[in-house]
C-alpha cells in the first residue's frame, strides 16, 4: 500500500521534515547492543570473538551516551519519535540530563564488568550465551533510561528482566535455581503492577507519552484517580528498587550468580527502579508525591537502616553487599521523599555513585573470595599481609561504600542531609547519618576480619589475578576523582533535578510546536 | 504418544502447519496475522514433530540451533529499522517499494522484514524452550 | 458493560493473588497466569468498550467509515501477552528445573540460597 496513490494530508500524524543525523544517536545505545546480542546468538560457537564484540559494542555505546550527555548539557533535551509518527502517536525516545547520565554511567560500568568477565566467565558460560544476554540486558537498561513513553518503559523493564534471568541461572547450581525462582516471581509481580498502573494511566489520560502526560496532568478533572495511580507506581518501582517492605527478593538472589553478574545487577538494576520513580513521581505525579512524602520518607528511613542492619548480620560477603545495595536505595529514596531540587539532585548523584561503588564492592567481594577461601567472614583472614595492594584498594572502596571522604559518595550524602534539614526533616537526616555509621561498622568489620586477622594456617591464600586488581582500580579512579573534585557532577545532577521539576524543556523537546507548558 | 497413527500423521500436520505459519506471517500487514502468531504456529508444528519422533529429530531437522534462529530474527528486525537512517526518517519508519516480479507487483517494505524478524525470534526462542521441556520429559 | 468487566477483572485478580499466596510453586505459576490475564482484560476495559467494528479501513476509503474500536489497547495487550507469554514459559522452565534439582515445589523448603540456621558473623578474633 505505497502512500503515493492517496491524496491525504499526513502532516497531522506524520513527521514531514527530515530527521537530523545527530538525533539518531538516541537509538544507538539500544540498537547497537541488540544487534551485537543478535550476532552473538547467531555465532554462538565462535566463542573467541564473543568478549571482543561485547567489549567493542559497549565501548561504542558508552561513547554514544557520552556525546549525548554533552549535547543535552549544552542544548537541553532532544527527542526522536519512532516510525515517523508525530508524538504522542509514535513511541518517543527522549534524552534529558537525568536519563542520559544514568545511561552513560550504566554503560561504562557494564563495559568495566565486561572486562572483568574475561577472567570470570569460562567457555561454558560463553557457550551458554553470557555475552548475548549481557548485551540484551544492556539494551533493556539503556532503553529504560532513554524512552519517553510509559508503556515502552514497561517493555524495556521486561527486556532487561528476561535477559537478567538468563544471566542469573548461568551455571545452574541449586542455589542459583532457588534464587532465580524468587527473583523471577517477585519481579514479575512488580512489573505486572507497573503494567496495571500503566493501563489505568491510559484509561485516565488517553496517552502514554511521558511529556504528554506531564502537560496533561494539570488539566485533569478532580475525580481522576491520580492518588491510586501514583500509589501503584510507587509500589511497583519501590519493589524494583528493593525498598524495605518489598525488598526480600534481592538478598535471596543477588549472591547466587557469578560475581560479574551480581556486580552488574547490584550496580544497575535497582537504579532503574530509582530512575523510574523519579520519572513518574516527579515529572508526572508531582502533586501526589508531595502528598505521599511522609510514607516515602518512612520507607526510605526504614530501608536504609534495615539494609545496614541486615549487612551487619551477614557473614557471607556477597549477601552483605546485597544488603548494602538496599541500604543505598533507602538513601536515594530520601531524596524522593524530600522532592526539593536539592533532594532530587542528591538522589540522582547518589544513584550514579552507587552504580559504580556497588559494582566495585561485588567485584571486591569476588576478588577477596578468590584470594581467600570462599566468601564467609568466618574463614577469610590474613589478606592484609599477603596481598597489600588488594588491601589498599579494599580500604578505599570501603570508604567509598560507606560514603566517607575522599570518595564520591560523601557529596550526595551531604546534599541530601542539607536538603532534609532545609525541609525540616531532621530525623531523615539523622537516619541517613546513622545508616552511614552502620554501613561503616559492617564494612569496617570486613576489613578487620578478612585483612587484619591472622590467616588460619589450613587455608592458603591464592594469587589475585591482576585483571581483577586492574578492574577494581578502574572503578576506583572515577570514585576518587569525583570525590576530590565533585563540582561537575553536582552541577549535572542539579540540572537533572531542575529538568524534572520544570518539565517545560522536556515537553518542548517532544512537542516543538506546542510551546511547552 | 508414539502411536502408529500419530507418527504417520505427524509429518503431514507439521508440514501443513509450517506452510500455514508462513501464510499467516505474510498476510499479517493488512489482515489479522503477523510474525508473532505465525511464529507460534511454527513452534507448535515443531512441538508436534518432537512429540511424535523425539527431540533429536527436530533438532536435526531445523539444522540451526534455535537460539541462532532467534538471533538472526532479532538482527533482521533491528536492521530493518536502521534502513531508515539512509532516508533521513526516524528509526523504524516504514519504507515501501513495489518492484514488479514476473509481471506481479509485490509490496516490499521494511515492515515486512521486521515482521519476518519477529517470526524468527518467536520460532527460535519458543522452540528452544519447548524442546528443552520436551527433552526433560523424555529423559 | 464496563461494570461487568470490572467485576470480572476483580475476580481474576482475586483468584490470581490467592493462588500466588500459596507455598507451592505450581499454584504460584497458575496464579501468575491468572494475574497477567487480569491485567490484559483491565487494559482492554480501560480502552472503553464500545459496540464498534474492528479498526480496519476498507481499501477504497481513506478514513474509517464509522466509529471503530480503539486499536491502541489491543496493541498494548498484544505486547503484554507476548511478554507475559515468554516470561511465563521461562518461569515454567525454571520452576521445572527447581523441582528436579531441589526435589520440592514447596517454597518454604527452598532454603539453598538462604540457609535457615546460618551462624552469625564472628564477634571478634
Amino acid at each position: 500500500m505505497a502512500g503515493e496513490s492517496y491524496q491525504v494530508d499526513r502532516a497531522q500524524a506524520m513527521i514531514a521534515g527530515p530527521v537530523a543525523s545527530a538525533d539518531w544517536l538516541i537509538v544507538v545505545p539500544v540498537v547497537l547492543p541488540i544487534v551485537c546480542g543478535a550476532l552473538l546468538l547467531m555465532f554462538r560457537h565462535r566463542m573467541r570473538i564473543h568478549a571482543f564484540m561485547a567489549l567493542a559494542a559497549l565501548a561504542l555505546v558508552t561513547a554514544a551516551n557520552a556525546s549525548m550527555l554533552r549535547r543535552v548539557l549544552a542544548d537541553g533535551p532532544f527527542s526522536m519519535t519512532m516510525g515517523g509518527w508525530l508524538p504522542p502517536f509514535g513511541i518517543s525516545f527522549t534524552a534529558d540530563v537525568l536519563g542520559v547520565s544514568f545511561a552513560l554511567v550504566g554503560s561504562a560500568v557494564a563495559f568495566i564488568c565486561c572486562l572483568y568477565s574475561l577472567g570470570d566467565i569460562d567457555r561454558t558460560g560463553r557457550r551458554y550465551g553470557f555475552y548475548a544476554f549481557l548485551m540484551l540486558m544492556m539494551a533493556g537498561v539503556n532503553g529504560a533510561f532513554l524512552t519517553g513513553d510509559m508503556f515502552n518503559l514497561y517493555v524495556w523493564f521486561e527486556v532487561f528482566l528476561i535477559s537478567s534471568f538468563g544471566l542469573l541461572i548461568l551455571g545452574s547450581d541449586k542455589a542459583q535455581i532457588d534464587g532465580a525462582v524468587k527473583y523471577a516471581i517477585l519481579n514479575l509481580v512488580a512489573t505486572t503492577l507497573f503494567l496495571i498502573a500503566t493501563g489505568y494511566v491510559y484509561g485516565t489520560f488517553g496517552t502514554l507519552n511521558m511529556a504528554d502526560l506531564a502537560r496533561k496532568v494539570d488539566g485533569l478533572s478532580d475525580t481522576a484517580p491520580l492518588m491510586t495511580l501514583s500509589a501503584l507506581y510507587l509500589l511497583a518501582f519501590c519493589m524494583k528498587a528493593a525498598a524495605f517492605p518489598v525488598n526480600f527478593w534481592l538478598p535471596a538472589s543477588y549472591h547466587t550468580p557469578r560475581i560479574v553478574t551480581a556486580a552488574l545487577f547490584g550496580g544497575l538494576l535497582t537504579k532503574i527502579g530509582i530512575y523510574a520513580l523519579m520519572r513518574s513521581m516527579i515529572l508526572i505525579f508531582a502533586v501526589e508525591r508531595a502528598a505521599y512524602s511522609m510514607p516515602i520518607a518512612i520507607v526510605a528511613g526504614a530501608t536504609m537502616i534495615l539494609g545496614a542492619l541486615g549487612a551487619l548480620a551477614q557473614s557471607d560477603l556477597r549477601r552483605m553487599a546485597g544488603f548494602l545495595v538496599i541500604s543505598g536505595v533507602g538513601v536515594m529514596l530520601s531524596g524522593l521523599a524530600l522532592g526539593s531540587e536539592g533532594g532530587l539532585a542528591g538522589m540522582a548523584f547518589y544513584a550514579l555513585n552507587s552504580m559504580v561503588v556497588m559494582t566495585a564492592l561485588y567485584i571486591l567481594a569476588g576478588t577477596m573470595g578468590a584470594a581467600g577461601a570462599g566468601f564467609s567472614l568466618h574463614d577469610l583472614g590474613g589478606l592484609y599481609r599477603a596481598r597489600p595492594l588488594l588491601a589498599a584498594i579494599a580500604f578505599l572502596l570501603i570508604l567509598a561504600a560507606a560514603a566517607l571522604p575522599p570518595a564520591s559518595g560523601l557529596w550526595p550524602k551531604i546534599v541530601l542531609v542539607q536538603a532534609s534539614l532545609a525541609e525540616g526533616a531532621g530525623w531523615l537526616a539523622g537516619a541517613i547519618l546513622v545508616s552511614g555509621f552502620l554501613t561503616t561498622l559492617a564494612l569496617g568489620r570486613v576489613f578487620l576480619l578478612a585483612f587484619w586477622r591472622p590467616a588460619s594456617a589450613s587455608l592458603p591464600i591464592a594469587r589475585v589475578p591482576s585483571l581483577s586488581l586492574a578492574v577494581l582500580l578502574l572503578l576506583l579512579v572515577p570514585v576518587l576523582l569525583v570525590g576530590l573534585y565533585p563540582e561537575p557532577v553536582i552541577a549535572m545532577s542539579g540540572s537533572a533535578a531542575k529538568g524534572l521539576l520544570d518539565p517545560s524543556a522536556y515537553i518542548q523537546a517532544v512537542f516543538p510546536q506546542a510551546g511547552g507548558g | 504418544m508414539r502411536t502408529l497413527i500419530f507418527r504417520t500423521a505427524a509429518p503431514f500436520i507439521t508440514a501443513l502447519m509450517l506452510l500455514l505459519s508462513v501464510f499467516v506471517l505474510l498476510r499479517g500487514h493488512n489482515d489479522p496475522g503477523g510474525g508473532f502468531i505465525g511464529g507460534l504456529i511454527a513452534v507448535a508444528a515443531f512441538a508436534v514433530q518432537g512429540i511424535a519422533f523425539g527431540v533429536p529429530v527436530v533438532r536435526r531437522a531445523i539444522y540451526f540451533h534455535p537460539m541462532a534462529i532467534a538471533g538472526s530474527g532479532l538482527l533482521l528486525a533491528a536492521l530493518s529499522g536502521v534502513l531508515s537512517y539512509a532516508f533521513a526518517v526516524p528509526y523504524l519508519s516504514g519504507l515501501w517499494s513495489a518492484p514488479s516480479l514476473f509481471g506481479v507487483t509485490v509490496d516490499v517494505s521494511t515492515v515486512l522484514f521486521f515482521d519476518i524478524g519477529v517470526y524468527l525470534v518467536v520460532v527460535g526462542g519458543i522452540t528452544s524452550i519447548a524442546l528443552s521441556l520436551e527433552e526433560r520429559e523424555d529423559g | 458493560m464496563e461494570t461487568i468487566f470490572s467485576l470480572l477483572v476483580a475476580l481474576f485478580f482475586t483468584g490470581g493473588i490467592y493462588l500466588m499466596l500459596s507455598r507451592h510453586l505450581i499454584r504460584i505459576l497458575l496464579g501468575v497466569v491468572l494475574f497477567s490475564n487480569a491485567v490484559n482484560l483491565l487494559i482492554f476495559t480501560n480502552g472503553r468498550l464500545t459496540h464498534a467494528v474492528p479498526p480496519i479501513i476498507s481499501p477504497d476509503l481513506m478514513t474509517p467509515a464509522g466509529p471503530v474500536a480503539n486499536p491502541l489497547p489491543q496493541a498494548l495487550i498484544l505486547t503484554a501477552i507476548v511478554i507475559s507469554f515468554s516470561f511465563f514459559s521461562f518461569l515454567l522452565v525454571v520452576a521445572y528445573r527447581a523441582y528436579q534439582d531441589l526435589g520440592t515445589d514447596d517454597t518454604e523448603e527452598m532454603r539453598v540460597a538462604e540457609p535457615a540456621n546460618e551462624a552469625p558473623p564472628p564477634m571478634g578474633y
